[in-house]
């Protein structure tokens, strides 16, 4: 049995070091944006917070692809739970982009931007992963389900990445490249560093609720094996796996 | 609203109005973060009840089968 709580405390001392150096280095070393001034210390949160999120959704996917491949039903708690916590982040960033939006284009949400709608979809279509799982009672037919629904859409981000790039019109600014951007030194610093502590606060947690789930799961095989089958309450219908 | 106009409406804030909408961008994502560990915390505050009452049950039963055995007639 896999213990997801072994390394989880050095994790969350990284995590939490890291996100305190970037949040140092945004205030306190990155120079202000000649054009957006200081509304563009959102951006070291907010694209972080993107990336992230659809990086979990894609890891969920191949987690998916896994559980199809073993038939193991630790790959579908895997999926499940990466994608529960890209939701959260994808939550993150829609809200700080709105508040980004509204600062500097005075309006809450720009339909005719392709990134912002095109990130709107993502986040629609892995709302509709958890409904999906409930209305499945049957816990092999949930876990198989689930997983190709997260195995299609994680193929579908990259590709929707992709179709957004190649748009010609865009409101969004272009600093990150393959050729290196725009962005000068020490903001793409700042902004690397954002990135890492982002990163590791969502392994950080991914463990975290992996550690909760797996001891639940634990204490109730335990309660079976001691005090018998009957001892154990029937699971209500989840959306999460049991 | 066509891009150009949204460019147009789109100069520097000057720090005080500016300063509000990064704090409550930082806030936003602090406020996700505690929402989700006060979230877990009631999960283990929950597991934690269900330990108790594995190891409540698992002693009422040992205690059970002790005063058991101790009634049975030694041969």
């Amino acid at each position: 049995m896999t213990t997801y709580g072994r390394g989880l405390r050095g994790l969350s001392l990284a995590a939490a070091a890291t996100i305190t150096v970037a949040l140092a280095l945004v205030f306190f070393y990155a120079p202000l944006d000649a054009d957006q001034g200081f509304i563009q210390k959102i951006f070291y949160i907010h694209v972080p917070l993107a990336i992230t999120a659809l990086c979990g959704f894609v890891f969920g996917g191949v987690l998916g692809a896994m559980y199809l491949r073993t038939g193991e039903r630790k790959w579908d708690i895997r999926s499940y739970v990466a994608i529960h916590m890209a939701l959260i982040f994808g939550v993150g960033t829609l809200l700080t982009g709105t508040i980004w939006a509204k600062a500097s284009w005075g309006h809450w949400w720009v339909w005719s931007d392709p990134t912002l709608t095109s990130f709107l979809i993502v986040m629609l279509l892995f709302a509709t992963y958890q409904p999906l799982r409930f209305s499945i009672e049957d816990p092999e037919r949930q876990s198989r389900y689930a997983s190709v629904f997260a195995v299609v859409a994680g193929a579908f981000v990259p590709l929707n990445f992709i179709a957004v790039r190649a748009a010609q019109q865009y409101v969004h600014p272009r600093v990150l490249t393959l050729t290196g951007g725009n962005l000068p030194g020490s903001m793409r610093l700042t902004f690397l560093v954002s990135l890492v502590g982002i990163a590791l606060l969502y392994v950080t947690l991914w463990k975290y609720e992996m550690a909760a789930k797996s001891t639940r799961m634990q204490v109730r095989a335990l309660r079976r094996a001691l005090l018998g089958e009957d001892s154990v309450a029937p699971l209500k219908r989840s959306a999460a796996p049991s | 609203m066509t891009l150009a106009a949204i460019f147009a409406v789109a100069p520097a804030l000057p720090l005080h109005t500016a300063g509000k909408y990064v704090a409550g961008a930082y806030i936003v994502f602090l406020a996700l973060v505690l929402i989700y560990v006060s979230i877990m915390a009631t999960r283990l505050s929950r597991t934690e009840r269900e330990l108790a009452e594995l190891r409540r049950d698992v002693e009422a039963q040992r205690a059970a089968r002790d005063s058991a055995r101790e009634r049975e007639p030694v041969a």
